[in-house]
Formats: structure tokens, C-alpha cells, sequence
């Protein structure tokens, strides 16, 4: 498994994105090193499912979106929503459980969403964000847009049946969808090269006759290019395409979770050689991109913004009981459904 | 009032189309809802009037197909999403159990889901375990659904447009062997609030809840009753989440008797959830026990010398008033 990098400056970025997207993989990183500070304090409630190892694809996906986009997130979704900007402060609340988060505490890590910002919501079961993706799309096609909506699963996902229907209908409709398949080879403990017979998943994309693309997702320029084409594709009119990213989580599946039971250390330590974060900045710099000095200083401030979130959501108090009790209908003035 | 008559599959058409004319961002989606007009033929013209994009034929696929509906009303639509028998919302479960009824309140309150589940109950049909059952004390289980349960066509097209107009994700059940019948609906146009039922007969010796068109089926059930000279009140509740107890409890308090009438089966029913959640208020003003005919806890078998014996009808009804009231 080795790497084989194309130069970054093939791809024709400046160096501000260059530098974001470098800055958006450290944020959820440092977001999530934070989290599981916090959880083994015992600050916070339930459990995280972390993202660490497949920071790449959130942002080389993300980078290509707007605001007027969309995006389907799934238990496993911290990374997507902080590469689409969302607020930190709010976010970290949430995981805690506070009035400020979010959800205002009822979401949790799990669920965390921002609608302003084109996020319809983190799902805890999975692959049932795909059809919801599916629908957030024909929505664009009837109010005549130009939106796309992107729409991330994992590799285990994909054997739902939501997976096959969802695109099935994308497909045979040509809908602005972009799914992509985060396969990062378990599906809590069970080795998806053990239940499903494919070696990649894209080539399910045959099936229904649309694009399917193997990426590596620890690449965040080759995650960027083939989203930017796919995404392309989708705003023309063209239909949808499946993006499958090759990537692993380092972490078990939550917090937690040592991960060890089920993957040979072997391999875990082979994939951590491939940190999108670590060879991201090893090329930046042999490259000639950036610099250490600028590169430690996007570092101290991530890691900065990360602290000031914590301690935001620290500070805040627990929502007050009543709020159990709000917010399950949009309720008419005088009308009560319970 | 100008009345006209049409069918009840007609009125649900009629309510459609009326709501899709009115707003751009309603839109209807289901399995043989365009080309076909609906396998209940409630969706005639739709799809010539509106076109494949607003009217879509979808694939046999119900989860995804209710999961689209719900991300196309998270962004701008309003989606009305036909579910052709209630045993098949079964195949939508997720959609419509963790994600419509959680969204809302799992994101605090960010969003808004105004769509519409329209589907079919009720047997009588010889159509057997598979395509027959009243399956609305599912739904009305889960928080964060609106249930609806329209007795006759005028109460179909008003409750309707009411369920399409709402901010909140409902499921409406249509009753299957009411499509072709014929009823006085309004000319004007006009709409049927949620959460205010109905009072069919005002009686003073027995209230009897019914609903769907087991509300009908009180209804003749009372007048043969006059006969024995048992005055029934006739409740149709209309929505089942909202529920107007209100309604239900003043006139119990009125009759001192309740009967509920519906088609689910009994366990764990709808029945004895309006029971359970009147008792309290009514139980030192009751002369007898709160009963209830429901189905039978069997599913609906094929020969109708079979179906019709599990089923509420008029007769049972019938029979078991008279022995409420006279013993």
C-alpha cells in the first residue's frame, strides 16, 4: 500500500483552498481529540463515532459545495458538518448535551444538524440517509435549481436495500445526487470483504448505469477532483454518480471502542502511515506549497478555535427539562397534539 | 349549502388536484399514481394535468420512495406520498417511524416536514392477509405523526387538503371499500380542521366512537336501533392524533355508555387507546362498561364466509349496543 501522489499543482487550486482544506482536515481532527478528552472525563453523554483517518473525504467533498447545497450525514458525522462550516461552539455543545448545542441537547453526536447550512440531518441508522438525499434532489430538479445534494454512507450502507433503491431512482430520473461511500472496510466489526463478494463497491454503479469512481480517500485532492466532476455532472443535468472513497477509521467504531478485536494491528498501522493529515503536509511542504512555520501557526489556531469551543460548551448549562417537550410538531396557535 | 355528488375515490382526486393548482411545490408520488390514476383510480387526471415531474410512477421501492418525499419536503416541497395498502407502510417503516416522526424534534426544531402519507385500510375485499389490514394503531404509537382516519367523501376532501396544507408529516388513511361510493360533497371549496370530530347523531342512552366508515356503519346500526328504542350518539373523531377527547367525553358524560368501533385489530388497538384516554374524566358518570369491536386479533383470511365474520359491521354493531343498553 503505497501512496502515489499526482503534484498538488496539477490541480489547479490556489493556495488559499489549498490551505482551507488543510485547515477544515485539522479542525475535525482537533474536534475530535477534544471529544474523546472529553469523554474520557466523563463530560460527556453517550457515545461518539469518530471520524479520525477519513477526515480527506468530508473535506475534498465539501469543497465543492455552496451553501445552497445539500448533504446527508451520517452517525459517523462530525467530519461532514464541519467541513460545510457549520459552528463549532454549537456543535460541541450538542455532543455534550446543552441548551446551546444544536439541537438544543436532543440530537447529540449522533444527530447533529444544520439545516441553514444544507445539512437535512444525521442519521443514526444506516443507509437511511440515502433516499432522504434522493428526494432532497428531485426537490431541486422541481423548483428548477441548480443545487446538487451529496449524500455520504459507508461501505456497510451499501448492502441496504436503501442504497439500490435510492439509486435505481436517481438514475433512472437523472437526479443532482452525488453518493459517496465512505468504505473504510468495517461495519463495526465485520470486515466488509467478509460479507460482500465485490472487491469495490463503485462498480455497483454498473447495475444502474451511472459513473462509479475508486478513489483513495485518504487523497483529499483526488477526493476534491473526482467530487468537483461528479458534482459537474449533477448541475448539467447529467444524473448522479457514486464516488467510492477508500479510506479506514483509526479510532474502533466509537469512542471507546480500542477497535483491536476485529483488525490485526498490522493493517491499522499501515493505514496510519497514510494519515490524510500527516501526508497532506509532508507534500505541501516538499512541494513547496507552504512552509513548517505557516503550516504549525494553521495548527495553533485550529487548535485554539478547538479549546474555545470546548470551553463554550463546557459553560453552557443543560437544557431546562421542559425542553423534552418542545419542538415534535410545528404547532398552530391553540392547537395541542401530543 | 350547494352540494354535488361524486365518489369518494373522485374526492380525493379533487383534493389533490385543488391543493396542487393552489401551491407549486405540492406534488404527488406512489406506485401507479400517474399513468394508471391510482390502483383506486383517486388520482385520475393528475398526471395529464401536472405532468410526470409533480405526478410520479415510482418504482416498487416504498422505503426509499417515502424517504424521497421526506427530503423533498425538507427542502421546499410538499410532498403527498401513496402507500397503496397500510400493510405495505410496513416496507416504509424506517422512513416513516426514525426519520418523519424524529427529524423535527431530534434537530431541536430546525426543520419542518409537510408531508402527506395517503394509504389504504380496511378488508372486505377478499384480498387476504397481505392487503387487508387496518394498521393506523401503528402509526398512532409513534410521536410526531399525525393520523387521520376520514369517514365519508366529504370529510375525505376536507380532511385532505387540511393534511396537505399542514407544516407536519400525517398519515391519512383512505378506507378501500369507500371509493366508488357516492356521496353529497360541497361545491365551495372548504376544508375540515384536525382535532374536531364529528357528531354524526346526537342520542342520549349510548355515545358510540367509530371510525372511519365504521362511523357510517354506526350510523345505520343507530337507526335500527330507534326500533328497539335505543338512542345512540354517533362520535367520528376524524383525526386519531390530534384526538378531540373533549368530544368524547362530554357526550359519554351525556349517555353514561361507550362503544368504540374500529376496523384495527383489538390488541393493543386504537379502541382501547380512546377508552384508556377518556376513562378517568367518564368512569363515575358510566352505567356500564366501555366495550369495544375491533378485528379480530386474526389476520383476514381470503373467503369472504371467513373475512366478514372478523370484521365490525353494522349488525355487530347492532348487537352489541342492544346488549349494552338492555343487557
Amino acid at each position: 500500500m503505497k501512496n502515489k501522489f499526482k503534484p498538488i499543482k496539477s490541480y489547479v487550486l490556489n493556495k488559499g483552498k489549498i490551505l482551507k482544506m488543510y485547515r477544515d482536515m485539522l479542525k475535525i481532527r482537533y474536534f475530535e481529540n477534544k471529544i474523546t478528552d472529553l469523554y474520557s472525563k466523563g463530560l460527556m453523554p453517550g457515545l461518539a463515532h469518530l471520524y479520525i483517518g477519513e477526515e480527506a473525504i468530508a473535506v475534498g467533498v465539501c469543497a465543492n459545495l455552496t451553501e445552497r447545497d445539500f448533504a446527508t450525514s451520517t452517525h459517523r458525522g462530525h467530519g461532514h458538518l464541519i467541513a460545510q462550516g457549520v459552528d463549532l461552539k454549537k456543535m460541541m455543545a450538542e455532543v455534550l448535551g446543552k441548551e446551546t448545542g444544536y439541537c438544543k441537547g436532543k440530537g447529540g453526536s449522533m444527530h447533529i444538524a444544520d439545516f441553514s447550512k444544507g445539512i437535512l440531518g444525521a442519521d443514526g441508522i444506516v443507509g437511511a440517509g440515502i433516499p432522504i438525499a434522493t428526494g432532497s434532489a428531485y426537490s431541486a430538479k422541481v423548483r428548477g435549481t441548480d443545487q446538487v445534494t451529496v449524500s455520504f454512507f459507508g461501505d456497510a450502507a451499501s448492502n441496504q436495500g436503501t442504497f439500490h433503491e435510492s439509486i435505481n431512482m436517481a438514475a433512472a430520473w437523472k437526479l443532482p445526487v452525488i453518493y459517496v461511500c465512505e468504505n473504510n472496510l468495517y461495519g463495526i466489526s465485520v470486515d466488509i470483504r467478509k460479507v460482500t463478494n465485490t472487491k469495490d463497491i463503485a462498480i455497483r454503479a454498473l447495475a444502474y448505469d451511472i459513473p462509479g469512481i475508486v478513489v483513495d480517500g485518504n487523497d483529499v485532492l483526488e477526493v476534491y477532483r473526482v467530487t468537483k466532476e461528479a458534482v459537474e455532472r449533477a448541475r448539467k443535468g447529467e444524473g448522479p454518480s457514486l464516488i467510492e472513497c477508500k479510506t479506514y477509521r483509526f479510532k474502533g467504531h466509537h469512542v471507546g471502542d480500542p477497535g483491536r478485536l476485529y483488525r490485526l494491528e498490522k493493517e491499522t498501522e499501515e493505514w496510519k502511515e497514510r494519515c490524510p493529515i500527516k501526508t497532506f503536509r509532508e507534500r505541501l511542504i516538499k512541494e513547496k506549497i507552504s512552509t513548517e512555520e505557516e503550516l504549525d501557526l494553521i495548527e495553533k489556531d485550529t487548535k485554539k478555535i478547538i479549546k474555545k469551543a470546548a470551553d463554550f460548551a463546557i459553560q453552557s448549562p443543560y437544557p431546562n427539562e421542559k425542553e423534552a417537550y418542545e419542538d415534535l410538531f410545528v404547532e398552530e396557535e391553540g392547537v395541542e397534539v401530543r | 349549502m350547494k352540494v354535488k355528488k361524486i365518489t369518494y375515490a373522485q374526492a380525493v382526486a379533487e383534493a389533490i388536484d385543488e391543493e396542487m393548482q393552489r401551491d407549486k411545490n405540492v406534488i404527488l408520488l406512489g406506485e401507479d399514481v400517474g399513468i394508471l390514476g391510482g390502483n383506486f383510480k383517486a388520482t385520475v387526471g393528475l398526471y395529464e394535468k401536472y405532468g410526470e415531474w409533480r405526478v410520479r410512477d415510482t418504482p416498487i421501492s416504498e422505503n426509499s420512495f417515502t424517504g424521497l418525499g421526506l427530503g423533498a419536503a425538507l427542502t421546499g416541497l410538499r410532498p403527498i406520498v401513496e402507500i397503496m395498502f397500510s400493510d405495505f407502510l410496513m416496507l416504509a417503516g424506517d422512513q416513516i417511524v426514525n426519520q418523519i416522526a424524529k427529524i423535527r424534534y431530534m434537530s431541536g426544531g430546525q426543520t419542518k416536514v409537510p408531508l402527506t402519507i395517503r394509504t389504504t385500510l380496511g378488508g372486505g375485499r377478499s384480498s387476504a392477509a397481505q392487503h387487508s389490514q387496518s394498521l393506523q394503531a401503528i402509526v398512532c404509537h409513534i410521536p410526531g405523526l399525525k393520523v387521520v382516519m376520514p369517514s365519508s367523501a366529504s370529510e375525505v376532501k376536507g380532511l385532505l387538503k387540511t393534511a396537505i396544507r399542514d407544516d407536519n408529516p400525517v398519515i391519512f388513511f383512505e378506507h378501500k371499500m369507500e371509493y366508488n361510493k357516492t356521496y353529497e360533497v360541497p361545491k365551495e371549496e372548504y376544508t375540515i380542521p384536525f382535532g374536531v370530530a364529528n357528531i354524526l347523531r346526537e342520542g342520549k342512552d349510548i355515545t358510540i366512537v367509530g371510525t372511519s366508515n365504521q362511523a357510517f356503519k354506526a350510523l345505520q346500526a343507530a337507526k335500527e336501533l330507534t326500533k328497539e328504542g335505543i338512542d345512540a350518539e354517533i362520535i367520528d373523531p376524524r383525526t386519531l392524533v390530534p384526538l378531540d377527547k373533549d368530544a368524547i367525553i362530554k357526550s359519554v358524560k351525556k349517555t353514561g355508555r361507550l362503544l368504540i368501533v374500529d376496523e384495527g385489530y383489538e390488541r393493543c388497538g386504537v379502541a382501547a387507546e380512546i377508552a384508556m384516554s377518556v376513562l378517568k374524566d367518564v368512569f363515575y358518570y358510566l352505567n356500564a362498561p366501555i366495550d369495544r369491536l375491533t378485528t379480530a386479533n386474526f389476520p383476514l383470511p381470503f373467503s369472504p364466509a371467513l373475512e366478514f365474520p372478523l370484521i365490525p359491521d353494522e349488525k355487530k354493531i347492532y348487537q352489541r349496543v342492544k346488549k349494552m343498553v338492555i343487557g
